[in-house]
């Protein structure tokens, strides 16, 4: 699965996308976010304010209780800022 | 039709290029996003986004406003990259018959993007950078489309 990530998401995590073999047991993109937090400062302070992060899913915009199985791209960033 | 891209555009081309040489075009609606120089605090925009989903998202927005008003034809154009104050970011034009659904969908299609289009504005200027924040003023626009509840019977 690969994990992009956009914004001040992308500068603080220090990566733009990345691949990557989930834990069997995360479900959801509520629970991604969790277990990401786990995986370092970065990460940890990248998703600080998780609450305000938002999720896609094959380029589809998602809520935390998207259910993450058969997605081939989940991107995490700040609100949209454009127009 | 949707478009992203890095160079900027010619509003007269593009208005003349949707209408062709059509003639049953009565009403065509244009709206320019621009960046602003805030009183000179801003000396560089660098607008971001997500190769795919912007794409989906835009053609998405555009299907609605196609669904919800008799439009003969639209566009978006939608920049991103490095930009200066004065620089066009975006245009959206919507062709009717009347003038109401072209005025109603154009303002659609801006609400609608300023909150879903994958996009994220960086302003530079001397008091360093910062990632734009997303306006609630922006939430509140976009919720006046909501498609009102049916009526309780």
């Amino acid at each position: 699965m690969r994990l992009l990530y956009f914004a001040w998401v992308k500068e603080k995590v220090g990566k733009a996308s990345e691949d990557i073999v989930l834990p069997p047991e995360i479900a959801t993109v509520g629970e991604l976010i969790a277990w990401l937090k786990t995986r370092g400062p970065e990460f940890a302070n990248a998703f600080a304010r998780e609450e305000v992060i938002r999720a896609a899913i094959d380029h589809s915009h998602v809520r935390r209780d998207a259910h993450i199985g058969g997605a081939h791209e989940i991107a995490f960033f700040p609100p949209v800022t454009g127009g | 039709m949707i478009r992203v891209q890095q160079e900027d555009f010619d509003v007269g081309v593009e208005i003349a290029a949707l209408k062709g040489s059509r003639t049953d075009i009565g009403a065509i609606v244009s709206f320019i996003g621009a960046v602003r120089d805030q009183m000179g605090a801003i000396e560089e925009l660098t607008l971001e986004h997500y190769p795919g989903m912007t794409e989906a998202e835009l053609a998405k927005i555009e299907q609605e406003a196609k669904a919800r008003w008799p439009l003969q034809a639209s566009l978006i154009v939608h920049r991103y990259g490095r930009l200066l104050p004065g620089d066009n970011i975006v245009l959206v034009l919507t062709a009717s018959e009347h003038r109401d659904a072209a005025f109603e969908a154009a303002r659609f299609l801006m609400d609608y993007l300023k909150t879903s289009a994958p996009f994220w504005k960086k302003e530079s200027g001397k008091g360093g950078s910062r990632w734009v924040e997303a306006a609630a003023r922006d939430d509140a626009a976009r919720a006046r489309w909501s498609r009102p509840k049916p009526a309780a019977e």
